[in-house]
């Protein structure tokens, strides 16, 4: 495996994290959580890398490992496209005892022709996992060669998943983008209202409730990286104007390079609730300015937020009667322990607790800052306290991913799913407002009283029957 | 015939298979209190866990051993070590069951070895049982998996009992193409002929979707290590699916109790065989409740079968379950045109397809032929169905786009007759959609009108 590859990605000399970390830490970089055996939860680096890279839709995503790290989590990620779906087919080299005697090189160069010849692709993204890092099948040498044979870009995404968490394979991803694609394309033309987004990845259309703000504003979404983007777009991100990171931690450093190697300004914000979706378009829009797009965009802006704004406060004003006082637990983790909480706040609930694991220290900060002295932050808590806290009725909803759904429901306690498996999108002002309305029928749905009414044979005994 | 894939190909498309180690973990599972373990990296184990909670929809205890880069070249022991401290710490379990990964298998990586080792050092365990199954990624899909954890069991446990008898004792030996609902159908049925039965693994209790009083951080309701200890005092074992020959075999070697494998219990046919070995073991006859559910299923094939006959259908699965399937629609008619399954065993050859090969999702797109009304696969093939024009049925693992896939019947009498209604229920869909020219309903009513419009004209 290439060590210095990882190596550098470790390196992170302008993350936040890292400011306040000892030397020793802060080489051990952003993997440096040492997982405990028989307590360890949570996907691996490669995991990370292809949620980063997958959403590019019109390229196709090879996975190179036995059968484990494609066969158990292809089709299970709801970014969505809106055209190409090539990249929900999944391939893999399903590598054998053989190959991994061998070594796989052979098989994974005639798998990319494979793909080339039957579907065209315009690009192949080839990741590394675990077995095939470890036999030290050269993945670069071999991409390398089928770039320059087959005419098409095939791009080494070495992310084996034990070189680190699922937060440093995103940030691994970062790299094999940078190293490999930014920059290899031109755009057909340029304008001064050209941005690049980084981070979001169009999880249940999400990136498409914002798009429809750049559009009226005139600002073009010039390189999705990565929702519901095309390799041509993400090749030529270099040429965006401005960079909004939309997930603070992972891609930040992403933006940095881009930054010092093109001069793209950039900054951290969220598209969760009213307040971050306006912040993060007056923000968008100085910027731009900044660099040289006409004046005008700022009074465009201006104009748009209050519009936007007095419609959803209107739309949210039945919900927040309904939804006002209710206590949240929160069990997320990076930057939605802190985005989640602004939007939950608007609508007037109150966030009783947030986890922040895979926070930044500044995640944790603004979290702290927005939920109050009397809240709880935690780490990750076993399902068992998670349980007996739901049971002791601590808070009126869980709101989780997919893991903890049931230990919610089991208690019968409302439950909503924010992460990455969802099937609503929950972004910009029509987001916030979806929101609510799924908040609304978690909580009101009419089961809650049935489900915990005593069974017959447990009701304490009326007196007098008649 | 069985075509043992495209060896050409190097790129699968769309995979079928999933990885040993998690059937290894599933049928962890159906032990009680039981904490299933991978020993590899932890997104081997993250990876398992999201698709197992989806398709249960419950909570799963799984654990990982964390293997990073440098563990698993200085060699595995410590984080198996330290994996069964923690978890023996915090969650009591009476049996850890660890699977391994191709990962640590290509380290060579001797636990089998080491174990003893290990559990020699910490006497403070010696209530807990630990179970190694070396079920490596490169060596079949799920089923395998399975397969070889119920075989570790067996030979973890099992206790030699001479010539010690039970009488009206049996074990059944449940394999994954089995839902929970089904293990408890078999075991009402075993029951019914005044046998009782220890199911090895067992997920009935477990995983069959029901809200406890309480949180445990293992498994609860599976079977218990010491029921499994006396395996061997039973009079016969009776072993579904052909992956559970080598845990039979296993058991018959230790304890010489006689078995039977009965490679699919899904169908008339099939059921009755299974029924009359019930009848031999235990010299009784059904029960009346059997006799009228044998009943139904015979009225259910009557009703049912002008929507099966001339259809084509596709089947993908785990071999056992490949064949339960091909072998149900074929005993109504329906031509499997291709079956695509994971691995090469037994039940492979006698999987009722015209074709039939060890490949993936695509194999199965690709070989349909024209006008398929049914694919028969798990959740993975919904996009795949939709852009052949045919209706899905989900069966395997993973269902997670369905509510209640744990929770269905598909063996015995009744099973089947529930899954007739089902399949013909999707077919007769399909027929409305897309008139069928072999299809009983328009084709034998076109054919029919043409033939008097011949005669008219003749006339
Ligand atoms: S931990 Fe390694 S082997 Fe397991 S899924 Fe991740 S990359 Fe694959």
């Amino acid at each position: 495996m290439n060590k210095n590859k990882l190596a550098a990605a470790f390196v992170e000399p302008g993350c936040a994290v890292n400011h306040d970390k000892s030397d020793r830490d802060r080489k051990r970089g952003c993997s440096a959580v040492t997982l405990q055996p028989g307590a360890a939860a949570g996907g691996c680096a490669f995991d990370g890398a292809k949620i980063a890279l997958q959403p590019i839709t019109d390229a196709a995503h090879l996975v190179h490992g036995p059968i484990a790290c494609e066969g158990n989590s292809w089709d299970s990620r709801h970014a969505l496209s809106s055209g190409p779906s090539l990249y929900r087919t999944g391939f893999t080299t399903d590598m054998s005892e053989l190959d991994i005697i061998h070594g796989g090189e052979r098989r994974l160069y005639r798998a990319i022709r494979e793909i080339v010849e039957r579907f065209q692709p315009p690009a192949v993204f080839v990741y590394v996992t675990c077995v095939s890092a470890l036999i030290g099948d050269d993945v670069e040498a071999v991409c390398r060669i089928a770039t320059e044979q087959f005419a098409t870009p095939v791009i080494p995404v070495i992310a084996p998943g034990f070189a680190g968490s699922k937060n440093f394979g995103n940030k691994l991803a970062g790299r094999a983008l940078l190293d490999h694609v930014i920059g290899t394309r031109e755009p057909d033309h340029r304008t001064p209202y050209d941005i690049a987004v980084l981070g979001e990845y169009n999880v249940a259309g999400e990136l498409w409730q914002v798009t429809p703000l750049l559009d009226r504003l005139g600002v073009r979404l010039l390189a999705s990286v990565t929702g519901d983007g095309r390799y041509a777009d993400v090749a030529s991100a270099h040429r965006a104007r401005v960079a909004m990171v939309v997930c603070s931690q992972a891609l930040v450093s992403m933006a940095r390079e881009l930054e010092a190697r093109y001069g793209i300004p950039f900054f951290e914000g969220s598209f969760y609730g009213t307040a971050e979706t306006s912040t993060a378009l007056r923000t968008l829009a100085r910027l731009l300015v900044d660099q040289g797009a006409p004046e005008d965009l700022l009074s465009r802006t201006e104009a748009l937020v209050a519009e936007e704004e007095a419609r959803t406060a209107e739309a949210l004003a039945p919900y927040r009667e309904r939804l006002a006082g209710k206590r949240v637990l929160l069990y997320t983790g990076g930057v939605k322990s802190w985005s989640m909480i602004a939007a939950l706040q608007e609508l007037g609930m109150v966030v009783i607790g947030t986890s922040v694991r895979k926070s930044t220290e500044e995640d944790k900060a603004r979290a702290r800052h927005l939920i109050g002295a009397e809240a709880d932050l935690f780490g990750q808590i076993p399902a068992k306290e998670l349980y007996a806290r739901l049971k002791r009725g601590d808070a009126d909803i869980l709101m989780s991913g997919g893991r903890t759904q049931f230990v919610a429901l089991k208690t019968r306690t409302p439950w909503l799913d924010i992460n990455q498996e969802r099937h609503h999108a929950y972004a910009g002002y029509t987001g916030i407002v979806d929101f609510a309305r799924q908040i609304d029928q978690a909580l009101y749905n009419p089961i809650w009283r049935q489900v915990r009414r005593p069974a017959p044979w447990d009701q304490p005994k009326e007196a007098g029957h008649d | 015939m069985t075509d043992f894939g495209n060896a050409a190909k190097a790129c699968a498309v769309n995979p079928l298979k999933l990885s040993p180690a998690l059937g290894g973990a599933l049928a962890f599972l159906g032990l009680d209190r039981c904490l299933p373990m991978l020993h590899g990296g932890q997104g081997c184990t993250a990876f398992s866990l999201v698709l197992a909670v989806r398709h249960f929809r419950e909570t799963i205890p799984l654990q990982t051993t964390a293997m990073s880069e440098l563990s698993t070249i200085l060699g595995g022991a410590d984080n198996v070590e330290q994996a069964i401290g923690t978890i023996y710490d915090r969650a009591r379990p009476n049996v850890i069951g660890i699977c391994t990964t191709a990962l640590t298998e290509t380290r060579d990586d001797d636990i089998s070895a080491e174990l003893p080792f290990i559990l020699e050092r910490h006497p403070e365990w010696q209530d807990l049982d630990v179970i190694l199954a070396s079920t490596p990624d490169y060596a079949g899909g799920l089923e395998a998996g399975w397969s070889r954890a119920v075989e570790a069991m067996v030979q973890a446990l099992v206790e030699p009992s001479g010539r010690r008898r039970t009488l009206r004792r049996v074990n059944l030996l449940a394999g994954s193409h089995l839902s929970p609902a089904d293990v408890e159908e078999l075991r009402e049925t075993i029951d019914g002929f005044g046998l009782k039965a220890i199911v090895l693994p067992d997920l009935s209790g477990s995983l069959d979707g029901h809200v406890p009083d309480d949180f445990v951080p293992t498994s609860l309701g599976g079977t218990p290590a010491d029921l499994i200890r006396g395996m061997g005092e039973s009079v016969m074992t009776l072993a579904i699916g052909e992956q559970m020959r080598p845990a039979a075999k296993a058991l018959a070697e230790r304890s010489g109790v006689p078995f039977t494998v009965f490679d699919r219990v899904t169908g008339l046919e099939a059921f009755d065989a299974f029924v009359a070995t019930l009848m031999d073991i235990s010299g009784t006859g059904p029960n009346d409740r059997l006799q009228r559910q044998r009943s139904r299923l015979v009225d259910a094939m009557l009703d049912g079968h002008f929507f099966f006959g001339g259809r084509c259908a596709g089947v993908a699965g785990d071999p056992d379950l490949a064949l339960a399937m091909s072998g149900l629609l074929a005993d109504l008619g329906c031509t499997v045109t291709r079956a695509v399954t994971t691995a090469q065993t037994p039940a492979t050859e006698h999987i009722a397809a015209n074709a039939v090969m060890v490949g993936d999702l695509d194999d199965l797109e690709q070989g349909l032929g024209e006008s398929p009304a049914l694919i028969v696969a798990n959740s993975h093939a919904k996009d795949l169905s939709d852009r052949v024009g045919a209706s899905l049925f989900r069966a395997g693992f993973p269902v997670y786009d369905r509510l209640g896939a744990p929770q269905r019947v598909s063996v015995g009498y009744r099973g089947t007759r529930d899954l007739v209604f089902a399949l013909g229920n999707l077919l007769m869909d399909h027929d409305d959609t897309h008139p069928h020219p072999a299809g009983e309903t328009t084709g034998e009513r076109e054919n029919h009108d043409r033939h008097i419009d011949a005669t008219l004209a003749a006339g």
